[in-house]
């Protein structure tokens, strides 16, 4: 097609560092300044970075070594340092054991709605976002107020009349009452429209029209590959989301069989409190690790994309 | 987990801010919704007659012992089918029964309801009146605490008592022992108890408490306090008589002297402070004693029972803590079969099944019953520890109410009563808060509130 890629044939020009012959800075302000290549540190900034950090970092540490503790030493035993006894992988064994194996329903029912609910999310603003910036059409404004409106709308206030709407169409206890509400992404299509709207060029779809390219066409083999990363990070953000998603499905499942990770953990974790309930704790945090395992491995796939998205319109003329 | 849960387990708080918000919605929806038909279409013939029949009815109940007690009434009863959904422990569930009842589908047959809770319902007309399908006649076959409970106006049964908790003092022998301390008699001897190990051991608390609504509520009751009076939708709150003013002297010297660990309850920290001796003492429900041995291993041996601290030299009053009944929802597809299968969990041979998995009964005969009584129990060191909870259940203070609302106001308790845990508020200061809070909520509901005075 011949359209120029800039992102990957432009070099980065980057400045020399400062040249040994010029003279030297007085002393003082060298210490004190900074280069974009030599940055200055601060202590106060170091600080606070390192502290915040550490408080991301500390529970996933209390998670990680508290996985590794049966129930016995988890009671018995410090929060941030191991137990007597190394019970990771009989923990592991134990979680997707308890209640004849339910854990790995739940974790598939996870995947289905995360699939299913945040993919769909993910198509819909990529379509409707890209429609909204490319598109000239009546009532344009009229949808950007409704997005900018909706997506100021916490979803628990929904959650009551989707509930009712729901119950009318006959489709709560059902995998569709978790996937269809999630299918809807306000901040996902507000995004995606942003996006567009920089990162695929106006001329470049014009060129491909006077090519005799259709619209569809012209949508997955020109804009597609440059929404890619806008995508990326919408998929991220809606994964997260659904993957975490706790209220929506507390309101709409019954049936602990289409329970979310989210809701059957949080079902063994209160047992503990019921009369003559098991507490399991050692499965609960067992349990909770091996759900953000996902997750952790979706950021570490995307952000690969999402970081390029971000830095393709700072390398564009 | 930083919410509180009531006595007994689970926390209207430990749901996200908007759960509560929900259920309060549903509560206003449903209260101006509903009529007061709660009269079932059938009669008692037509609960044999379902039986005969068969069919298949849905439970909704978080209670571990009904799983056996579904299969044992499906073996007897060829031909029905009983579905025990756990969908989510107290308040989870109660939000998940105003949802449907609101959208007027997707109800269960079979409700498991808190006693606590009970009113919340029954004041909006949601829960069918058991009476004429022969509830009416179980009257005497229950202790009077969940008896009162589940009764409502004008002879009409809401549920049938599955279990209660009459409260007793469970005590960890062995740090009592170390450390040279009596088993208390009375309050003032469990706060002198509280200081004379602080003394012995600084790492040693008599109890572990960060304000909890439904100990709260259960310490008032046994005082002879008398806090909340319900007729209809009237309603009053008054935290001022004596009763409460004796609850809030003895807590308050334990508040004041640092005498109590805070923790808060069904914590991984609680279990673990249970486990380790930190915790000497827990004065909470029977129940207690199966969910010791269940987190507490450790402690096998080293725990024992004995009556709850008496507020008056000799005075054996109790009082419940915690307590469920099973209830049929107004709506509710097949009342006769649902009925049927409350009356054999909770009166009939389902008793025992649950027994036998630890539960305790709410049942006289069980509660009198010679096996129950002599029943000797390994973790509490051999001591027949069902003698002191049913002396407890049968010394348990009668008339005593909760709100209409008591899930909303227990939720309303942290940021009330709570602050005398962790400021200079005192608990009296505190439960004035609580009350207003809470007549401001039954008000902005459509109750008449008043304060007593």
């Amino acid at each position: 097609m011949g359209t120029p890629t800039p992102t990957r044939t432009s070099r980065p020009r980057r400045r020399t560092a400062p040249s040994p012959l010029r003279p030297p800075r007085p002393r003082l302000r060298s210490r004190r300044g900074g280069s974009p290549a030599h940055p200055r540190r601060s202590a106060a900034l170091t600080l606070v970075t390192g502290l915040a950090l550490l408080y991301s970092l500390v529970p996933l540490a209390w998670l990680i070594i508290n996985a590794t503790k049966s129930q016995q030493s988890l009671l018995t035993s410090f929060g941030l340092w191991f137990g007597s006894d190394f019970a990771l992988f009989d923990n592991i064994a134990a979680t997707l054991a308890y209640d004849d194996g339910v854990f790995v329903r739940w974790l598939l029912n996870t995947v289905l709605y995360v699939v299913a609910g945040a993919g769909g999310a993910t198509l819909l603003a990529m379509l409707g976002g890209y429609a909204l910036a490319k598109f000239e059409f009546p009532g344009r404004r009229a949808v950007f107020a409704l997005v900018l409106g909706a997506a100021a709308v916490p979803g628990t206030a929904l959650a009551v009349p989707t509930f009712l709407m729901f119950s009318q169409m006959g489709l709560t206890n059902t995998p569709w009452a978790v996937i269809v509400p999630s299918l809807i992404s306000p901040f996902g299509l507000y995004l995606m429209w942003v996006f567009a709207a920089q990162a695929v060029p106006k001329e470049l779809l014009e060129a491909a029209r006077i090519d005799g390219s259709g619209e569809i066409r012209t949508f997955f083999t020109v804009a597609l590959p440059l929404l890619a990363p806008g995508t990326a990070t919408v998929l991220l953000f809606t994964m997260v989301a659904t993957w975490n998603n706790y209220f929506l499905p507390l309101i709409m499942i019954r049936d602990p069989d289409w329970f979310p990770l989210t809701l059957g953990l949080n079902a063994w974790n209160a047992q503990a409190a019921t009369i003559g309930g098991e507490p399991v704790f050692h499965l609960v945090i067992t349990g909770s690790l091996l759900t953000v395992i996902p997750l952790i491995a979706a950021f570490l796939l995307l952000q690969r994309y999402w970081r390029s998205g971000l830095t393709a319109g700072s390398l564009k003329g | 987990m930083k919410s509180q849960p009531d006595t007994r387990r689970t926390p209207a708080v430990r749901l996200p801010r908007g759960a509560a918000a929900v259920g309060a919605l549903c509560l206003a929806l449903s209260a101006c919704g509903s009529g007061d038909d709660t009269a079932p279409d059938i009669a008692a013939e037509d609960v044999a007659a379902a039986l005969a029949e068969g069919g298949e009815i849905t439970v909704w109940a978080w209670e571990p012992t009904l799983d056996r007690v579904a299969e044992e009434f499906e073996a007897e009863h060829p031909g029905v089918t009983v579905n025990v959904e756990n969908v989510g422990t107290g308040d989870e569930q109660y939000t998940a029964l105003q949802n449907a009842l609101s959208a007027g589908s997707g109800l269960p047959d079979v409700a498991h309801i808190e006693y606590f809770a009970l009113g919340q319902f029954t004041i909006a007309g949601n829960l069918v009146d058991l009476a004429p399908l022969g509830a009416a006649e179980l009257e005497g076959d229950y202790t009077p605490g969940p008896w009162g409970a589940v009764q409502g106006e004008e002879g009409a049964i809401h549920g049938l008592p599955m279990d209660s908790g009459p409260i007793a003092l469970f005590y960890n022998q062995d740090v009592f022992d170390e450390h040279g301390v009596r088993v208390p008699a009375t309050w003032d001897e469990y706060v002198e108890v509280a200081r004379e190990l602080q003394e012995a051991d600084p790492d040693v608390y008599v109890a572990a408490d960060n304000g909890d609504a439904g100990a709260t509520t259960t310490f008032v009751w046994q005082a002879g306090g008398q806090p909340y009076r319900v007729e209809g939708e009237d309603v009053t709150i008054d935290f001022t008589d004596e009763g409460t003013a004796r609850f809030t002297d003895t807590w308050q010297q334990l508040i004041d002297e640092d005498l109590l660990l805070p923790v808060t309850a069904w914590s991984d920290e609680w279990y673990q402070a249970l486990g380790d001796g930190s915790v000497a003492t827990l004065v909470t429900g029977a129940w207690m004693g199966l969910n010791l041995e269940a987190g507490v291993p450790d402690g096998a041996g080293s725990w024992r029972v004995a009556p709850p601290p008496a507020w008056d030299e000799g005075d054996a009053s109790s009082a419940e803590s915690g307590g469920s009944a099973l209830a049929v929802p107004v709506g509710a597809e097949n009342q006769a079969l649902a009925y049927a299968f409350i009356e054999y969990a909770n009166a009939g041979d389902g008793v025992q099944h649950r027994l036998d998995q630890g539960a305790f009964p709410a049942t006289v005969a069980d509660l009198e019953s010679p096996e129950f009584l002599s029943a000797e129990s390994a973790y509490f060191g051999g001591q027949t520890v069902n003698e002191v909870y049913a002396d407890s259940a049968a010394n348990v203070r009668e008339g005593w109410h909760y709100l209409p609302y008591q899930a909303h106001a227990n939720s309303l308790f942290n940021d009330t009563v709570g602050q005398a845990y962790v400021s200079d508020t005192t608990l009296a200061e505190g439960l004035t808060a609580w009350q207003d809070a809470s007549v401001r909520y039954g008000q902005d509901q459509g109750f008449t509130v008043t304060t007593g005075d």
